[in-house]
């Protein structure tokens, strides 16, 4: 056969370090406690065989003092394991402000990407060591899940909603791109590669030739679906003003108010009813069928992109 | 050394030993009675989960959907809802009825009642059958031909969609119910119940009341919450 | 000591031979016959649930997806989780050994509902017969995990799989239902909560899970086939509802659907130890209290399946700390049985072998699950083969052992015959060894990130899949072993006694097999459970 046997996985993010080591100890427990009780087990088995047809054990019900110790201890222990646990998750889900954002679109059975300058990709992925990046992502059908093994990130993407995921390559190299979630026929066709590159050869990518920016066809979709006769830049629409709503607390019909964050945004065009803005009547219609997940990134990229200057709320 | 575990008694020195709706493996009735009823109070633990489902269901897509589900409240018709429930409330007092004429030994009582459960439960049926067939009529089935003009279709929708489940589930335990209403009255008719033996009747009884509670939850989660 | 017991004579007629023909058996109310129904059908499930798992390790055995195609490839892997989830896994222990001893157990001549215990086999094989036309029809090709929308536009035969395993749910349902009322209603004069046998206290926290969870993945599937079907929209988030949703409803009842299947294995594992090393069980009432609270707690961890699916990250992080306390109850479990064995008087017999093999792999199985509820770390593990590796821990591991440890520790019990103890031996080694050389470097291949559900995989990966199919052959050849003799004890082996491992328990005070009514007078119970020195207990410090 003569191929390798790789046993663990490359690391090439910055956090990748960080689960290692939370798996190294959470390896070294089940080792210690895996050989403590084979051990025993072993050891009592054959210090204390039979001797006799008839003999019987010794009659011992149990300790009060062992029961707590060997509660105790693996409360501990697991403890210990939650906290460590919740504290690397937290790093990891939660992307830091003034990433450079990337639409990616799950669907049967490849991943589209598009870059903020415009770049597309199909099941690849080129980024930038050294830069927080932060992945916006929709399913245009069914569950996917975008996973980087090298990078230890993965999260779902789910249809009717966006997830995000980030990280920070710390190697420049290819790897591993999987769907691990299972989506029917060609899952397991559904694997690319992650390319991280150093900077100055990603700035060259980069210039190798890019399309309209997400941005730039969000603006063309706010047109072509005629969003702008309702959502001006003043007040005056029977929209809402939509200049730097992005991230700001909205405040709802019914007294509630709510974050504008992607997902509300989305939603706000998927499912215009759902949530009215005060003041407003419910008057639009929705998009669903109109505008597919690529499109509604770019949208949600050229909303995000506008500036804020028309009133608040 | 003597064995402690054995020791020879005859199964339940009890009078009632003879009793011919004794199963084999009871010791006496009071056993077979309370084996009964504890089996149809654990058999609806299960229901209960089973319906809980959809209930969790309907709170969270409450709180999404919100005005969908109001105005898909207001489409639904009050008086057959109401009178539905009143139907039911009544057919829980028959059945009671029914189980305490069993237990007294009155043949004929238990029998009018039952028949007077059966026909209400047909009459909620049948007012069922009303509701639905308006609801294909206005084409507020939810799928491809779902037509809603009001606010919040996709909210509206969902809110359909929960409620032909969870009272599709309903009515299908009703007609269970009448099922098993129908096989007591044949039972009764034979003369197979006394004042010593009514089990059947009594968790027959307790499944009937329950199905009767589930609708008196369903219908202000269907039909009152949010209705101006 | 003299030998436990005093040797009780067969007499001539027994429950096997009271009465005959095939009508006797598929209309008995007799829970023993039930059991030996079950028995039979669940090994007829098993063998096909095993071979579809033999085709996929086989198409693993390359990177390319060149024996099948990918798509009967996902039909095969989905086959293997459905049949042998709710066709082998769920019912093993509960309905054949629990069916067969729990009456005997507690002293009583029968389940307290005999007839809807009948009922019971027949919705399994129901279910099991719609599950097979639903294979012969053409296969499913969603996972056995049925997750939305992937399932609601799958062009393969899901409702038809989900209406076997609803119909199936529903057997195990009455099962549970059953086994409550007997354990509360049935127990004979003295055999007080406390003096019952774990096993009991094992499978009466296994109801409970029976009882409340299983309705909750009936209406789950239930509403998935009315969204399939009848175009409701509950989860199909164009119609405004959420894929998400099933995930938390789906994983309600099966996470704690894992507890159904290891916590029989449990309640075995304590009758093998207790018997095998003639001493009564260390921390008995800290064995049984664990029983329920892993029972209890096992509802309530549900959402660490979902770290990756968009949940909140504040609800994860409940999910992860539960999910860290019920390891304690299984921490419990196993410190007690090892504390069991320091002075017993051990004897080597095939079914302490198992029990041997459980507690090791028991313990490698539950330790692994703290990968997958730590947080971080399960970011980066969950839908790999580290998670397959995980379960088949605890479900071969766990379950098939403790299934196969308590099948050759009752066998002289329900057949009256022996089997040959030296293949026995040989047997339970070839299964662990090549359970290990299976599933093992399934650990590492998904470290690695290799994720699960994969025809085809990057070439790196292949030496240890290599060994996993390898390990697979091995496994395949020590699963047929009990079968062949196990079959031919029944036809040449010699009889059992009435109590062949020198064990307490009421079930060994009976002839092998017993008669029909169990006990021909009610059994008084005056002792505890495990009583090898009456009277000389003693409290260690």
């Amino acid at each position: 056969m003569g191929r390798t046997l790789p046993l663990f996985p490359e690391a090439a993010s910055t956090f990748a370090g960080n689960v290692d080591a939370l798996y190294f100890f959470l390896v070294a427990v089940t080792a210690f406690f895996s050989v403590l009780i084979a051990g025993l087990v072993i050891f009592f088995a054959v210090k204390f065989r039979r001797r006799s047809p008839d003999e019987v054990g010794a009659p011992i019900t149990g300790s009060l003092a062992l029961e707590l110790l060997w509660t105790i201890i693996p409360l501990i222990l697991t403890m210990v394991m939650f906290v460590w646990g919740a504290w690397v998750f937290l790093d990891l889900a939660r992307p830091p402000r003034g990433s450079m954002e990337i639409f990616v679109v799950g669907k049967q059975w490849m991943w589209k990407v598009q870059h903020p300058d415009g770049q597309r990709e199909i099941n690849e992925l080129h980024v930038p060591v050294g830069r927080n990046v932060r992945l916006t992502i929709g399913s245009e059908d069914v569950i996917h899940s975008y996973y980087i093994p090298a990078f230890r990130q993965k999260i779902d993407a789910v249809p009717g909603k966006l997830t995000t995921m980030w990280f920070n390559a710390s190697k420049a190299g290819e790897y591993h791109l999987f769907c691990a979630e299972y989506c029917g026929t060609k899952h397991s066709g559904m694997i690319g590669r992650i390319v991280a590159m150093e900077p100055d050869d990603f700035e060259q990518w980069l210039a190798g030739g890019a399309g309209s920016t997400p941005v730039a066809g969000g603006e063309q979709l706010f047109t072509d679906l005629a969003c702008v006769t309702c959502h001006q830049s003043d007040t005056g629409g029977r929209g809402p003003v939509l200049n730097g709503i992005a991230g700001k607390a909205v405040l709802l019909a019914d007294g509630s108010t709510v974050v504008a964050d992607d997902n509300y945004l989305r939603e706000s065009i998927m499912n215009p009813q759902a949530k009215i803005v005060a003041g407003y009547q419910p008057l639009m219609p929705t998009f669903q069928g109109l505008v597919n997940e690529e499109g509604l990134l770019q949208l949600i990229a050229y909303i995000k992109s506008l500036p804020s200057g028309g009133s608040g709320y | 050394m003597p064995d402690a575990n054995q020791a020879a008694v005859h199964g339940g020195a009890h009078v009632d030993i003879h009793n011919p709706n004794l199963q084999h493996h009871f010791n006496d009735m009071a056993q077979q009675q309370e084996a009964s009823t504890l089996g149809m109070w654990v058999f609806l633990a299960t229901e209960i989960m089973f319906f809980g489902g959809m209930f969790l269901c309907y709170i969270l897509y409450r709180y999404w959907y919100h005005d969908g589900f109001v105005a898909g409240s207001h489409h639904l018709d009050l008086f057959w809802g109401a009178l539905n429930t009143v139907i039911l409330i009544v057919s829980s007092l028959t059945m009671a009825f029914a189980v305490r004429s069993a237990q007294l030994g009155n043949r004929r009582g238990l029998m009018v009642n039952l028949i007077l459960t059966m026909g209400l439960g047909a009459a909620f049926l049948g007012i069922k059958a009303i509701e639905y067939s308006a609801k294909f009529r206005d084409k507020v089935i939810p799928g491809r031909h779902f037509e809603w003009h009001e606010v919040d279709p996709i909210g509206a929708q969902a809110f359909f969609s929960i409620y032909f489940a969870m009272t599709g589930m309903h009515a299908l335990h009703m007609v269970v119910g009448l099922g098993i209403m129908s096989v007591i009255l044949f039972m009764s008719w034979r003369g197979r119940f006394n004042e010593t033996y009514y089990t059947p009747v009594e968790i027959s009884g307790l499944y009937w009341h329950f199905v009767d509670i589930v609708w008196i939850f369903l219908f202000p989660l269907l039909y009152l919450l949010g209705r101006h | 000591m003299p030998s436990p017991h005093a040797p009780v004579t067969a007499p001539a007629t027994n429950y096997l031979n009271a009465t005959h023909g095939l009508a006797s058996w598929l209309l008995t109310k007799d829970h023993k016959r039930i059991a030996i129904l079950y028995l039979i059908s669940i090994t007829l499930f098993f063998g096909l649930g095993g071979l579809f798992a033999g085709i996929v390790r086989l198409e693993l055995l390359t990177p390319q997806s060149d024996l099948l195609e990918p798509d009967t490839y996902n039909k095969m892997f989905t086959l293997h989780g459905v049949v042998m989830v709710f066709f082998f896994l769920i019912p093993s222990i509960p309905a054949v050994l629990g069916n067969w001893l729990m009456p005997v157990m507690i002293g009583a001549k029968d389940l307290a509902f005999p007839r809807i215990n009948l009922i019971s086999w027949y919705l399994y094989v129901i279910g099991g017969v719609l599950t097979l036309a639903a294979i012969l029809g053409g296969g499913v090709d969603t996972g056995w995990t049925f997750y939305p929308p992937y399932s609601t536009v799958s062009p393969s035969h899901v409702i038809l799989a989900g209406l076997g395993v609803f119909v199936a749910g529903f057997s195990s349902i009455l099962t549970g239902l059953n086994f409550i009322v007997s354990v509360h209603r049935m127990r004979a004069p003295g055999l007080t909560w406390f003096r019952l046998p774990l096993f009991v206290w094992a499978h009466y926290a296994t109801s409970l899970i029976m009882i409340l969870g299983t309705p909750v993945i009936a209406i789950t599937i239930l509403l998935l086939a009315l969204e399939r079907g009848l175009g409701l929209g509950i989860f199909d988030p164009t119609r405004g509802g959420d894929p998400v949703l099933f995930q938390h409803l789906f994983w309600f009842y099966s996470h704690p659907a894992v507890y159904i299947m290891i916590l029989p294995a449990m309640g075995v594992m304590s009758e093998l130890v207790a018997a095998f090393s003639r001493k009564n069980v260390f921390g008995y009432s800290f064995v049984a209290f664990s029983s329920l609270g892993i029972a209890v707690l096992g509802f309530v961890v549900w959402g660490h399946h979902l770290f990756v699916s968009s949940q909140s990250a504040y609800m994860g992080l409940i999910f992860s700390i539960l999910s860290m306390l019920v390891a304690i109850p299984s921490a419990v479990k196993v410190f007690n049985w090892t504390a069991t064995l320091y002075k017993g008087s051990i004897s080597w017999d095939a079914p302490m072998l198992y029990a041997i093999g459980f507690i090791g792999l028991f313990t490698i199985g539950g330790l692994t699950g703290l990968f997958l509820a730590t947080m971080g770390l399960d970011i980066h593990v969950h839908d790999t083969y580290f998670v397959v590796a995980h379960f088949h821990y605890i479900m071969v591991g766990g379950a098939i052992f403790g299934y196969l440890g308590g099948l050759h520790y009752w066998w002289p019990k329900m057949t009256g015959k022996l089997y040959s103890e030296a293949w026995a031996r040989v047997s339970a080694i070839v299964i662990f060894v090549g359970f290990n050389l299976t599933f093992f470097p399934q650990f590492i291949v998904g470290y690695l990130g290799m994720p699960r559900r994969y025809a085809m995989y990057p070439d790196e990966f292949q030496v240890l899949n290599v060994m996993s199919t390898a390990g697979a052959t091995v496994l395949g050849v020590g699963y047929t072993l009990p079968l062949a003799y196990f079959i031919y004890s029944l036809v040449k082996g010699p009889a059992a006694s009435a109590n062949p491992w020198g064990a307490k328990g009421l079930e060994w005070t009976i002839p092998s097999p017993p008669p029909t009514e169990n006990f021909l007078v009610t059994p008084i119970v005056t002792e505890p459970a495990y009583n090898y020195n009456p009277g000389r207990e003693v409290e260690v410090a």
